[in-house]
């Protein structure tokens, strides 16, 4: 009798510790050597000093001499295979100070976060400065917003349409004007081309 | 004698009383509409709900054929119209038509276990899915439903030296003959009936004794004086579209005309083309309502200039000034979204242009730049490029969060709002051109002065809208331009101009 109970007790151990081995260990291990391939695989990006870094050559938007437009600039990024993580480093070489030239956002602006959907929308999650340090014009309003959509859409072929989002949140505007409630796509009316800039 | 005066306030007090009763009755039955079609007419009951006038929506499905089905936990009715499918809710005052979504000045009210709605919905939800012809005409309390031709008439006498003239206004024109016969005048149409409930003389005169619906309801009778000899009946088109009709009664020749030309043609007296129309038609490019919206307000300052000027207060100051430039110009109502120094939502100013049917949006603002050298003033309309795809993206996409009406799990796809203002797109473009050409006659403009963008306050307008910036705060010399009173009052009338302009041309697709 005795000795059935310890067979039975020593079964429901066994698959006790075989059932957390299967459902908790298995996936954890597996985890945690996907997260370390993951992280190899941004450092280059992360790492834009290091002599061996492969670059690319993205288009980054700065404010045209009359205000009314964004001029193209071409500056040298680190590449990344992950959408996200190229898109981010795209957007840090455009948040980052370019003097003389002008940009659109705001000096003071963060980069939060950016996620990619499987959609090709891109979500940008700016810190609130870029709403507080704002010159609150519509005209600025505009070239803020299609700097980062174009920032993103003419550099990325794999995002069609960037929605940005302020300390995490959707918001409606930045300074009241341009609708942010939905993914915008890219824009090049304010881009102006050479030939049409010419005739005006 | 004495006994008669004394009655005089007496019966005045039974008037006033009955008066004052019918006033009450009419808080809870409104005269009924009269729905005419090509062989019959019925009475349609209406009643006043909240200062809105409803009819029973099962009044309505009867005459329309309509079956009505209540969902109270999706808080909506679904109506079904032959193979169409409108959606009600009873919370908003909202339909939607196959997936458009219509605004209604109220919403469904019940009393009992009777639905009623607003008698708009007749004309904006009804009539756009009715396979036969429906038009609700408001003023006369008429419903025709199917090809009935029954076009508006209505009258005036007038005396002109020893001549009388009558002029009749017919909406839509109507074609028609004038004869004489005895002692009147038959104006008789080519129409299944006459919209004449108000025809009447508001005057009458030697030569005109009454003007009167005839004994047929395709005509109008002029009842003449004796001393009448002639008359001349000339058409003429009229405002919107509409026939004026001028007769012209000619006395008898003891008077001293001069002596009759054998060609009855030419009119002896100028038609007046100034003379307003008789019908209360909303004239084609007719504006009742138009709604400024001061930008920004409250904790929302907006952009602010070098020297603290604040966009807020610039965008009320002119908008304060072309209010009273509209009225006492053209005598539009005029609707500000605020009128002081209070934070209003975006969506609660085109929400008031909205539910106000008012017929322009006007969004003032003052902008800023990151280079003070920019300066002009600019006039933005709602482009959809990009972001209009990403609407129409969402209005194919259906939704499963919304919920869904008619007890089922179906999934329903509603356009959003802002297909509001897309079906305004090139209205909204002539009036921004019609603007930009007004302010560019008086006030500095920039080198990109008419553009379009997708702003947020544009995009629910229901009606053609624009956003005018009206110059620049971060350029020193228009800062102090834009405190000037002379800068803002010529901006006000700038743009009171462009809503002529526009009025007088595009403005008649509407």
């Amino acid at each position: 009798m005795n000795r059935t109970l310890a067979l039975r007790a020593g079964v429901v151990v066994f698959a006790a510790i075989a059932a957390w081995a299967l459902f908790f260990g298995l996936p954890r291990l597996y985890s945690s050597r996907k997260e370390a391939s993951v992280a190899a695989a941004a450092t280059p990006a992360a790492a834009p000093a290091g002599a061996a870094v492969r670059k690319i050559t993205a288009t980054l938007f700065y404010v045209s001499e009359d205000g009314l437009t964004l001029t193209p600039a071409q500056r040298e990024v680190a590449f990344s295979p992950n959408v996200a993580a190229q898109a981010r480093a795209i957007l840090e070489a455009q948040l980052a100070p370019a003097a003389p030239l002008v940009s659109a956002v705001p000096a003071e602006t963060k980069l939060r976060d950016v996620f990619v959907t499987e959609r090709g929308d891109a979500f940008v999650d700016l810190s609130g400065d870029v709403v507080t340090k704002h010159s609150g014009g519509s005209l600025d309003e505009i070239l803020t917003v299609y700097t980062l959509v174009n920032a993103l859409t003419v550099n990325l072929p794999a995002i069609g349409r960037v929605q940005i989002l302020i300390d995490g949140k959707e918001v409606d505007t930045l300074a009241g004007h341009v609708d942010l409630r939905h993914p915008l796509a890219k824009s090049v009316e304010w881009i102006p081309r050479p030939e049409t800039d010419q005739q005006r | 004698m004495y006994n008669r005066c004394a009655l005089k306030p007496l019966v005045a007090a039974v008037a006033a009383t009955l008066c004052l009763a019918a006033a009450l009755l009419a808080q809870q039955s409104a005269l009924p509409y009269t729905v005419v079609t090509r062989d019959a007419r019925r009475p349609l009951a209406a009643r006043t709900m909240n200062g809105q006038e409803m009819f029973a929506l099962d009044d309505l499905a009867r005459l329309f054929n309509l079956s009505v089905r209540e969902d109270a936990a999706a808080g909506g009715l679904t109506i079904g119209a032959g193979n169409q499918t409108i959606l009600l809710s009873t919370q908003q005052p909202l339909a939607s038509i196959q997936g458009r979504m219509t605004s209604l000045p109220a919403a469904p009210a019940r009393d009992g276990r009777t639905w009623f709605v607003p008698v708009d919905f007749v004309s904006r939800v009804l009539a756009p899915v009715s396979p036969t012809k429906i038009d609700l005409r408001k003023p006369s309390r008429l419903l025709l439903v199917g090809d009935v031709r029954m076009p508006r008439v209505a009258a005036r006498v007038e005396s002109l030296g020893t001549q009388s003239r009558v002029t009749l206004d017919v909406a839509p024109p109507t074609p028609h003959t004038v004869t004489q016969d005895g002692g009147r005048l038959v104006v008789r149409f080519d129409a299944d009936a006459l919209d004449a409930a108000d025809l009447r003389a508001n005057t009458t005169t030697d030569l005109v004794q009454n003007v009167r619906p005839g004994e047929t309801p395709q005509t109008v009778v002029i009842d003449l004086g004796p001393r009448v000899a002639t008359f001349r009946a000339t058409d003429q088109p009229g405002a919107a579209g509409a026939t004026r009709i001028l007769i012209d009664l000619v006395p008898q020749t003891d008077a001293p005309t001069p002596t009759p030309t054998p060609t009855p043609t030419p009119v002896p007296v100028p038609p007046q083309p100034d003379t307003p129309p008789l019908l209360d038609i909303p004239p084609a490019g007719g504006l009742r309502t138009i709604v400024i919206d001061p930008g920004h307000g409250g904790e929302d300052i907006g952009a602010k200039g070098a020297q603290g000027t604040l966009e807020k207060t610039i965008t009320l100051s002119v908008a304060r000034r072309l209010k009273a430039a509209i009225e006492s110009r053209l005598g539009t109502r005029v609707l500000l979204t605020r009128d002081g120094d209070q934070a209003v939502g975006l969506d609660q100013r085109a929400a008031l242009a909205n539910n106000n049917k008012a017929d322009l949006f006007i969004s003032l603002h003052a902008n800023a730049s990151v280079r003070p050298s920019v300066g002009g003033a600019e006039v933005f309309y709602l482009g959809l490029e990009g972001y209009g795809e990403a609407a129409r993206l969402a209005a194919q996409t259906p939704r499963d969060a919304l919920p869904v009406l008619g007890g089922g799990t179906r999934d329903i796809e509603i356009i959003p709002w802002e297909l509001a203002q897309a079906r305004y797109i090139d209205q909204s473009g002539a009036f921004a051109r019609a603007i930009e050409g007004t302010l560019r006659e008086r006030v500095p403009m920039s080198a990109r002065a008419i553009q379009q963008a997708p702003f947020r306050v544009l995009v629910g307008a229901n009606m053609p809208a624009v956003l005018v910036e009206l110059g620049f705060l971060t350029n020193p010399q228009q800062e102090q331009r834009l405190l000037a009173d002379d800068h803002q009052n010529a901006l006000a009338q700038a743009l009171v101009e462009a809503i002529v302009r526009y009025r007088g041309g595009a403005g008649g697709t509407r």
